[in-house]
């Protein structure tokens, strides 16, 4: 079935050797390889690939010309570099095995539209260097053969684990892109065969005057060839009005089908909008031929009751607002399914809106699996954990809700056309199943085939038949004049817009359930032989019944946070790659809950981000890999390739601020300190920049470990000095040590040129000030030494500090001055880590009980006193200074988990102090 | 101490000025570890109010009003109404409810009184239309009618009718007031106290007759205390200190404190020659816990026995300026506060060693006359007596950058001051403050029901 050679199979794993990995060990990518590669760069494994970072790409099977590359995210030619574009189109396209059933069924009357599932292939290509997933889908087209389209979009990586690894997150955004091309193109479609029917009717309007033309000219019964030829051509026309009204049933039936797929996220707003839409033109266009032909049909059927009102009340409407620019034309009996017609683009298959959108979201996808896999999956694993101590997070942790959105937003069920996010449902639990299982490839489609053909056989021609006499008759009962359908037409016209005015489901159950129950009752009698489909209203209640009842399953499968499995779905074979996925993406299926949570959260996360700048290339960087620069002066670290999630939301952030959006976060380019404690956000990228600046401050200053004690333990740090920039640069540098910073570094003020007083060391931990040889310099000097017990005095020009002595441990392995780290980014990494850790001692000291409170009433606090002096001391192993960043680190918790919101505001805040003694360090 | 700031050339002799006094920085006996400070006021900061245990209330030269919870440092209230600044504030408690209702009065130089509850900042009652501004206020709540002292002195009733009234003459009016046995009250006017007696006639009318007049105070009379039931005592500007007898007024000590010059060789010896000035003799603030009189003379603290009638220690400069307000936190731990910004804690320490040089001060005392005050050689009893002390600094409060121009201790909850830079300053015990909050976080943790 497939044909490619190449094509891996996503369960492959355990054969290739690996078992599945124990979620506790260290990952792979972290141990060093004994023997390394040919390649002594171990990031550059993939380089042999043509391109030099992953992209999309979305290709067509274009029914001219074949396989075609369509476009590439990012839309930039350096992108995919010598790569052939051409060539893997057609690989990926041959691969296709989800348009296996396309046209006509036999034994049907009428065309059919084929409702395929998406598919999923990943394919390696190992001469190109290439490895993709292949997201199939298909559209539909009114010109193309077999009204469909066959699309794909891939994502085209040159590590194969990568994908891999990352494959229910690809599949669920691909398929969140799809959904949103796919909503598009069945209105875009919808509107074509309006636009076709309304040509159709003009045409047979037409005819049949030209051949009441003909009998009034030859009254007799005799037929001409030529009368013989238009009454073909005319029953022709007819024809082919009840073909493509039935594809408009079909189209607007689409909601109803049972989805297979487990990432298919629909937005309910969408979906309304579209049905009604659907729904309209399919109650316009459903009787179009009878008064021209038959008006003494007998057989009532009042479900069709509102049809005849909306014809009239449809055409008024055409006329005024829908289109009124359109003039119907003359179709020909043959419409030109031809080489020489141009094929509709992408674009004009899909609403402008609904394209943009399926841009965006891709963009967003490439943007977000930017860097190679250790970096995704530290990141990962990052966010996994920080995310599990919120409690704190605000210590030292740079803010973790912005990016959160950047980086999950989109594994919400997020309409991608901006409605509320509230609206948007997962169609299906998503069950951790693949839609591919190569040993055994054909059930799924057979499945499919199954599903098509009931659905098939349930709308069968006879159904369309019964439709019709129901239709005359209930036309001859109400009289088939005009006035009396308008009489009726305020009842209809009313219950239509219920539809469109009720998006969502759950808030107004009733009232939906009301009007199709109306229809139910009156219809009760005679549809045993419909099937439930072909009535739309009936068709919304089943939807939205259908999507209540999903709800309740997946509220219900929700709180032990696991989705329900499709047990009838699951096969062996998938559980094992899901368990080796799982062993390693094992917080996976975390990004996948929140959105039940907050999905109401924050209605803003809809937008997408835009993609502000070029993405930088990968090789400049790999070279920075292997060739290391020690201590140059460009902080273009190793890891700043990582960074790009996060640069583009700082350029997001510069750009709000107003300042140049020129700034490419892998460029790495020396940049002006950067711009702590201005008001803005205080990004990662900032942050990183920073750790060059401490790393240098750490080997030029001996006295640095003093210096960082007192950040850490709240003595206010003010740096002296006469010149902006160095001061600047040296606060910025020191900016990372400050605990709880707040999210625009409130506590940091970088340059300061007033006397400072008693409030600004309450609000500022850390203060660049302005030395003056002035009258005011004098007065600041006085407020200095005024306040020296409050503060610490790191003189830059100078390069003296002045502060408590120190000589603890703790800081040690931060802040020695023989540090071997050479990196700004590394030496942020390692502060990272080391604060973080020293986070979660505050943590465990902060909020564990016995070490604050007695255990017993006749406990004294002297006890209490002396059990948390042993707890620091011993368990934690801390000295007597060291026990003082803890203890503020504490406090600094407890004041954050008592008063969240004002934790950081000068408001409230106390400010402790100790009395000691300060002694001049010197370099 | 700064010198490697400064570069070593200015400011240097005002850090300097008072090495004595130079604690440093390690202060171990010092538990104030905490700040906080309390921003609304818009002018000098003034007078502080102890409402309950845990608010009390500022006024200032803005003419606001600001009432504080001290455990939170919240503002509770603003109560806004006077438009010239506040010149008195005191609480008015009413016990007519079942429980005691505390209101506050003040007093402001828009000639205007004005009463008010802290609970809801709501005005209750206000005279606007007075002759002179109040300078000072009484309460007596055995009569239940208060006192405004300025040129006249008024008795008002707790509903803010007049009850009686007196002009005085002289030019100061009343500065300070302080209830005597017997609906007795004695006012301070320039250098004389005045002793009027209130007297309820039947028909519940009150009426204030003069008793008499205490004239013994060389130079205006500065500071009025109450000691205990049956002595007060009075400071002036020269710095006489004089015990009175409550009942029938007559001066049971007289203290004349002369700032001499010290004979160890300090810095300041060469400064000061000569008769010390007024104001450095003044003495600004007096305050008793019933035993000890701490007087505030000048920039100096004077330790007085009630029982001995004697000295038990004294630091002639305590302050760099002027001592504005003082406390006695207990029998050995005072307080003082000072122009010069700072709130010093003193401890009333023994003399290590009896081998060391005695204290150096000199100072006239004399028991029952003061006819020969100024003539007399100066008996050096303090040299003599074995149980002189010495008032050691055992920390001080920076933060203020304008004078501190007063205190209110709310005991083991912490200190507000007020002061002339427009802020108070919540001093508390870090350590206590930090059990507190550890004890609201597992609290709130339980009712969270975990993280």
């Amino acid at each position: 079935m497939i044909g490619s050679p190449d094509l891996v199979a996503f369960t492959k794993e355990d054969e290739y050797g690996h078992t599945n990995p124990d979620p506790w060990a260290v990952p792979e990518e972290f141990s060093v390889p004994l023997h390394p590669l040919v390649d002594l760069n171990p990031w550059a494994k993939t380089s042999y690939a043509k391109f030099t970072k992953d992209f999309i790409l979305i290709s067509e099977f274009s029914e001219q010309v074949g396989p075609q590359p369509l476009l590439t995210i990012p839309d930039d030619p350096k992108v995919c570099g010598s790569f052939d574009l051409n060539y893997f189109s057609l690989r990926i396209m041959s691969v296709d095995y989800q348009a296996s059933f396309v046209g006509h069924p036999p034994g049907s009357g009428y065309p059919r539209l084929s409702f395929v599932e998406d598919s999923r292939v990943v394919l390696g290509d190992s001469k190109e260097g290439a490895f993709a997933y292949v997201h199939h889908l298909t559209l539909y087209d009114l010109e193309a053969r077999g009204f469909v389209r066959p699309f794909c979009m891939a994502y085209v990586s040159a590590d194969e684990r990568k994908i891999m690894l990352q494959f229910e997150e690809l599949s669920f955004r691909f398929s969140q892109a799809s959904e949103c091309l796919k909503a598009g193109n069945r209105r875009a479609f919808a509107k074509e065969l309006q636009r076709k029917l309304r040509d159709l009717e003009y045409t047979h309007s037409v005819l049949q005057k030209e051949e009441g033309l003909q009998r009034e000219a030859r009254p007799q019964t005799m037929y001409s060839a030529h009368a013989v030829e238009k009454a073909n051509e005319l029953a022709n026309v007819e024809k082919s009005i009840y073909e493509h009204r039935d594809l408009l049933r079909q189209i607007s039936s689409y909601h109803q089908r049972p989805r297979r797929d487990p990432n298919a996220v629909t937005c309910q707003t969408c979906l309304n909008e579209c049905l009604s839409e659907c729904e309209q033109l399919l109650d316009k266009f459903a009787k179009i031929a009878s008064p021209f032909t038959h008006s003494e049909d007998s057989g009532e059927d009042g479900r069709s009751q509102p049809d005849g009102e909306e014809e009239v009340d449809g055409e008024e409407e055409e006329g005024v607002r829908r289109r009124p620019s359109y003039t119907p034309q003359l179709i020909k009996a043959k419409s030109a399914k031809c080489f020489d017609k141009r094929l509709k683009t992408l674009q004009e298959l899909c609403d402008d809106v609904f394209y943009e959108a399926t841009v965006e979201l891709l963009k967003d996808t490439e943007r977000s699996f930017r860097g190679d896999l250790c970096y995704l999956h530290t990141r990962r694993l990052d966010r996994a954990l920080r995310r599990k101590q919120q409690v704190t997070n605000f210590l030292f942790e740079e803010d973790l809700g912005e990016d959160e959105e950047s980086e999950f937003g989109a594994l919400r069920p997020v309409c991608a056309v901006n409605h509320v996010r509230a609206n948007c449902t997962i169609l299906n639990p998503p069950p951790v199943v693949l839609q591919l299982d190569p040993p055994e490839p054909d059930s799924d489609t057979i499945q499919t085939q199954q599903s098509e053909c009931h659905l098939d056989s349930a709308d069968s021609d006879h159904t369309v038949e019964t439709q019709e006499t129901t239709e005359r008759y209930r036309r001859g009962q109400s009289g088939a004049g005009p006035v009396d359908r308008k009489q009726d037409q305020g009842g209809t016209t009313s219950e239509t817009p219920d539809h469109d005015l009720t998006p969502d489901p759950v808030l107004t159950p009733d009232l939906e359930r009301e009007s199709s129950s109306e229809d139910l009752e009156t219809t009760a009698g005679e549809d045993e032989g419909d099937s439930v489909g072909d009535q739309t209203p009936v068709s919304l209640l089943e939807v939205e019944s259908e999507l209540m009842t999903r709800r309740e399953d997946e509220s219900e499968g929700r709180p032990d946070g696991t989705f329900d499995m499709d047990s009838d779905l699951l096969i062996p074979i998938d559980t094992t790659c899901c368990l080796s996925q799982e062993g390693f993406l094992y917080d996976d299926s975390t990004p996948l809950v929140p959105p039940f949570m907050d999905q109401s959260s924050d209605p803003q996360s809809c937008e997408t981000l835009v993609v502000k700048q070029e993405p930088q290339a990968l090789l400049p960087l790999q070279d920075q890999y292997s060739v290391s620069s020690p201590g140059s002066g460009s902080p273009a670290a190793g890891l700043d390739l990582p960074v790009l999630a996060f640069g583009d939301s700082d350029s997001r952030t510069s750009v709000e601020e107003g300042s140049d959006c020129t700034l490419s976060a892998s460029t790495g380019s020396e940049r002006a300190p950067s711009p702590l404690g201005y008001g803005g956000m205080v990004t990662l990228h900032q942050r990183k920049k920073a750790g060059q600046g401490s790393l240098r401050f750490v080997r030029q200053y001996p006295f640095a470990v003093q210096a960082l004690w007192c950040l850490m333990s709240g003595r206010t740090l003010v740096v002296l000095g006469t010149d902006e920039g160095r001061v600047r640069r040296l606060v910025s540098a020191l900016a990372l040590f400050v605990p709880g910073p707040g999210k625009c570094a409130e506590k940091v003020q970088s340059w300061l040129s007033v006397p400072f007083t008693l409030t600004d060391l309450q609000r500022w931990k850390l203060i660049g000030l302005q030395r003056m040889a002035s009258p005011v310099g004098s007065s600041m000097l006085y407020s200095l030494s005024r306040y020296s017990r409050y503060i610490s005095i790191l003189d830059a020009d100078q390069k003296t500090l002045r502060c408590p002595p120190y000589c603890g441990q703790l800081l040690a392995n931060m802040a020695t001055h023989r540090t071997y780290i050479r990196r700004g980014s590394t030496y942020f990494l390692h502060l990272q880590s080391t604060l973080c850790r020293l986070a979660a001692k505050a943590f465990l000291f902060t909020f564990t009980h016995h070490l604050h409170l007695p255990v017993s009433s006749t406990e004294a606090p002297e006890v209490v006193e002396g059990r948390r002096h042993c707890f620091l001391q011993e368990q934690l192993g801390l000295g007597e200074d060291d026990s003082l960043i803890l203890l503020y680190l504490s406090q600094l918790i407890t004041q954050q988990y008592l008063q969240p919101t004002t934790g950081g505001s000068a408001a409230s805040t106390c400010f402790s102090l100790k009395y000691t003694t300060s002694v001049l360090y010197k370099i | 101490m700064f010198r490697w700031i400064l570069g070593g050339r200015e400011a240097q002799g005002s850090v300097e000025k008072s090495p004595v006094l130079c604690i440093g920085e390690e202060q171990p006996k010092n538990w104030f570890t905490e700040l906080q400070v309390l921003k609304g006021h818009f002018d000098i900061v003034r007078f502080l109010v102890q409402i309950d245990d845990f608010r009390c209330a500022s006024a200032g030269d803005d003419g606001l009003v600001l009432v504080w919870n001290v455990e939170t440092g919240e503002r509770l209230q603003e109560l806004r109404g006077h438009s010239q600044q506040i010149t008195a504030m005191t609480t008015f408690t009413c016990n007519n409810g079942a429980l005691p209702h505390t209101s506050l009065i003040t007093a402001s130089s828009d000639k205007s009184l004005s009463l008010w509850d802290p609970d809801t900042g709501n005005r209750v009652q206000t005279i606007s239309d007075l002759q002179s501004s109040v300078k000072c206020l009484l309460v007596l709540e055995r009569l239940c009618v208060w006192v405004s002292g300025g040129e006249e002195l008024c008795v008002w009733s707790k509903d803010f009718q007049l009850q009686c009234q007196r002009q005085n003459h002289s030019d100061t009016g009343v500065t300070a007031l302080i209830e005597l046995p017997k609906n007795c009250i004695a006012a301070a006017m320039d250098k004389v106290i005045v002793i009027y007696r209130l007297t309820v006639s039947t028909d519940s009318s009150l009426s204030m007759s003069e008793i008499r007049c205490l004239s013994d105070h060389q130079d205006q009379v500065r500071a009025l205390i109450n000691i205990n039931d049956g002595l007060f005592a009075s400071g002036s500007h020269a710095g006489e200190l004089i015990l009175w007898d409550a009942v029938d007024w007559n001066i049971l000590a007289y203290e004349h404190i002369l700032w001499e010059e010290s004979q160890t060789p300090s810095p300041q010896t060469e400064i000061r020659i000569g008769a010390p000035k007024p104001s450095e003799m003044s003495i600004q603030h007096l305050t008793t816990n019933g035993k000890l009189i701490l007087a505030a003379v000048g920039s100096g603290l004077y330790v007085y026995s009630v029982q001995t009638k004697t000295v038990v220690a004294y630091r002639k400069v305590a302050h760099d300026s002027n001592v504005l307000h003082t406390m006695l936190l207990s029998d050995s731990e005072l307080m003082s506060c000072s122009e010069d910004g700072s709130v010093r804690m003193w401890e009333i320490q023994d003399l290590p060693l009896p081998a060391e040089p005695t204290s150096p001060g000199f100072f006239g005392m004399w028991t029952f006359g003061r006819s020969n005050k100024q003539s007399g050689p100066p008996s050096k009893k303090p040299a003599d007596v074995p149980h002189v002390r010495t008032l050691e600094l055992t920390g001080d409060l920076i933060g203020h950058s304008g004078a501190v121009q007063m205190f209110v201790s709310f005991k083991e909850n912490g200190l507000v001051t007020c002061s002339t830079d427009h802020l108070l300053i919540l001093w508390k015990n870090g350590e206590r403050q930090s059990h507190l909050r550890s004890l609201a976080l597992f609290q709130k943790l339980e009712e969270n029901g975990g993280l």
